[in-house]
């Protein structure tokens, strides 16, 4: 493991219009470090793919990005993110307006235990985006025509969404969360519980939201990676070995740990 | 032999039949033949086969042995005897069983005769019965060990007889649960021979007292239990009034805001309070809260009578609080961790978390668990028995006196009473309804968490 003991990361890790942007990030689970200085900038409009072996903190890295990982008693952030140059782990910040402009989609989709329509109603209704009833009839619509799923429930709104498939739900989870109109979303292996016909819509549907947002999405497949992403970062155990274009990484990868992951020799 | 040494012996030939069994397979493995099961299902098999029927034996033995020697004892009284009612014939029964064991108050010559006859019928049934426990168990390791071959499935074998045996366990319940049913139903149909069922369920006078004897003046009776549902239903309502927000509150504080230090100590001291005797919350009820709440009433001019439906109904609210908080708790935590990430990845904040996903994914095994609670307090009896009265009041004033279904039935059962007037009985009607009231609410909890449970699965 000699290979990894400089910490430096090869490629370009910094971007000219970066909307996020790491620095010397440290993330410790108590006394057991998960992170080891990542600086990272994620570019807006763009689509980064965060891949990497099972435990290597790509997942974690992300979860720093709008500070879910909070909710975990024994963690602990050190460095700092900046969203539009300002620290979001000031002490003045404000988690929820900060988690309101980073949204999040999950590894499994968890829609609440509610209808379709009050799933997507959820977020504007807590930060009171929507003046009238409809307002929020409007907002629910074009958030449900993004996430390419208005077509299927429209005529289904007050049903319960955990009643949707699989796939569905996730896109109901993506319409909740930019539903509230956020300017980054990070995705957590959004397609990992999900079959191939779904997993192709959603990234059909990341491809189109580029447009407005900047999204940061972990994966396990290469192919997903090199399908959506603009720029790819490789992540092992801890560190951040390599950003590059994606179709740099999966065709010339600098460095002899990216080359051994894509490759398919661990991981 | 008696029965404890009986069992003794049993079980040591129990025992010795395991290893019996198991050496034999093992002298069969190192033979170079391999077996079907391992050595020691061989020895399970032989220790069940030698074990099970002589228990069973004895347990039959013993439900049956007592009216069998009654019967036969019968047979052998003086004809006078015999000609007598079924309870005289009980008395001497049981006169004869006194003698038999030199309990005799006072010598009875004619009775000699049966007492001789009942020593030598004891003697003789411990001497058969003992004998065929004995060589039944000695039949079990005799043909087991005759079947005990190589290619004998006896895994297979032993796993059949250990369902068979945790069957008859969960039968046990079942069939306990039937025949108490059973005798509450039989007493209540006497009941509602003498009493109409419609005046029980909607008349509203309930005076129990009933003449003892033919020449007895006054009290006739009267059985309209609508005052005890009404008594029941406002002290049980007072007690969830305190129960559920409390124990909702404290069961949403253990799971989404108390640290795990704070968590691992105040769980079990809240649990506690379930572990108290109801009787102990009984005289704090009475002796601590009920003049406690008198006091404040006259201070503030109001008649308070000294056993309160709200000093009975706080009390049972606070022995409450840990079913409804200890249940809420759980359902609560199997709410998946998923869906308050997904809240709070949206900018929720924790009490908007709380209050618009966790609560409402939770909100089936919360009704479960309350509903749990109020077949809880209604069924409860020793609170309101020391702190509601017995006044059948129907009134719907928490300051009165009111009484509970429980607490009748326990005074209509207390004391010397004929076991087939129409007080005693009502008792058995009573619990009827008790019964029957708290069943349909705990079949419907149960219904209500199974679909929560299904919901997260």
């Amino acid at each position: 493991m000699s290979i990894i003991e400089n910490h430096k990361t090869n490629g370009a890790a910094f971007c000219e219009n970066p909307k996020l942007k790491a620095r010397d990030v440290g993330v410790f689970y108590g006394e057991k470090q998960a992170i080891f200085d990542v600086s990272l900038d994620i570019g807006a409009n763009e689509v980064i793919a965060l891949i990497g072996p099972s435990g290597c903190g790509k997942s974690t890295f992300l979860r720093c990005l709008n500070r879910m990982n909070d909710t975990i008693d024994i963690c602990q952030i050190r460095g700092e993110i900046l969203l539009d140059g300002e620290n979001i782990y000031d002490p003045k910040v404000d988690v929820v307006p900060l988690r309101a402009r980073v949204g999040m989609v999950f590894q499994k989709p968890n829609p609440f235990p509610k209808s379709i329509y009050d799933n997507v109603a959820y977020g504007p209704r807590i930060h009171g985006l929507a003046h009238s009833r409809v307002d929020l009839d409007e907002i629910v619509e074009k958030s449900l025509q993004r996430a390419g799923l208005w077509n299927e429930v429209k005529d289904r709104l007050h049903s319960p969404g955990t009643g949707l498939s699989g796939g569905q739900q996730q896109r109901l989870c993506i319409a909740r969360t930019i539903a509230v109109d956020p300017e980054v979303i990070l995705m957590d292996e959004p397609c990992s519980a999900l079959d191939p016909i779904a997993t192709a819509k959603i990234e059909e549907l990341i491809d189109e939201l580029r447009e407005n947002y900047t999204i940061a999405i972990v994966t396990h497949s290469m192919q997903q990676a090199a399908r959506v992403s603009q720029r790819t970062a490789y992540f092992h155990l801890g560190q951040l070995i390599e950003v590059n274009p994606t179709d740099q990484v999966f065709t010339t990868p600098q460095h002899t740990l990216t080359e051994a992951y894509i490759t398919g020799r661990f991981g | 032999m008696n029965y404890s040494s009986l069992i003794i012996a049993v079980l040591i030939l129990l025992g010795g039949a395991y290893l019996l069994g198991r050496n034999r397979a093992r002298a069969i493995a190192s033979q170079g033949i391999r077996l079907h099961s391992l050595p020691t299902h061989y020895g399970a098999l032989m220790a069940l086969w030698t074990g099970l029927p002589p228990l069973l034996l004895l347990l039959i033995w013993g439900l049956a042995e007592a009216p069998i020697i009654d019967h036969l004892l019968i047979a052998q009284l003086p004809e006078a005897i015999q000609q007598g009612t079924s309870s005289e014939i009980q008395l001497t029964i049981s006169k004869v069983h006194n003698l038999a064991i030199g309990a005799g108050i006072d010598a009875a010559p004619e009775l000699e005769p049966a007492v001789r006859h009942l020593i030598d019928l004891q003697q003789r049934t411990l001497l058969l019965h003992s004998g065929m426990v004995l060589s039944l168990a000695l039949l079990g390791i005799a043909l087991t060990w005759r079947r005990i071959k190589a290619d004998m499935r006896a895994r297979t074998e032993v796993e059949s007889i250990v369902r068979r045996l945790l069957f008859a366990s969960s039968g046990v319940a079942v069939l306990t649960t039937l025949g108490i049913l059973a005798s509450v139903l039989y007493e209540a149909w006497q009941f509602f021979g003498k009493v109409s069922p419609f005046e029980f369920l909607f008349g509203t006078t309930w005076s129990p007292q009933v003449a003892l004897r033919a020449d007895q003046s006054g009290s006739s009776g009267s059985f309209g239990a609508v005052p005890l549902f009404a008594g029941t239903l406002l002290i049980s309502l007072i007690a969830m009034f305190i129960a559920v927000p409390v124990g909702l509150m404290a069961a949403i504080y253990l799971s989404e805001y108390a640290t795990p230090t704070i968590r691992q100590y105040a769980k079990p001291a809240l649990e506690i309070l379930a572990g108290i005797p109801t009787v102990v919350y009984g005289f704090f009820a009475a002796l601590t809260v009920a003049p406690v709440i008198r006091e404040l009433g006259e201070s503030m001019g109001l008649a308070v009578s000294s056993e309160s439906a709200l000093a009975a109904g706080l009390v049972m609210g606070i022995m409450i609080i840990p079913f409804v908080s200890s249940l809420s708790d759980d359902v609560i935590n199997a709410v998946p961790q998923s869906l308050r990430d997904g809240s709070y990845g949206l900018g929720a904040t924790k009490s908007e978390t709380v209050k618009e996903v966790v609560i409402p994914a939770a909100l089936p095994g919360i009704v479960g668990a309350i509903m749990l609670a109020v077949s809880r307090a209604i069924g409860e009896t020793m609170i309101v028995a020391m702190a509601a009265g017995l006044a059948a009041n129907l009134t719907a004033n928490p300051l009165d006196s009111v009484t509970t279904v429980t607490v009748q039935i326990v005074t209509l059962l207390v004391g010397d009473q004929e076991f087939d007037s129409p007080k005693t009985l009502a008792a058995f009607a009573l619990g009827l309804v008790l019964f029957l009231v708290t069943l349909v609410l705990n079949f419907v909890a149960l219904k209500v968490v199974q679909k929560y449970r299904e919901q997260y699965d």
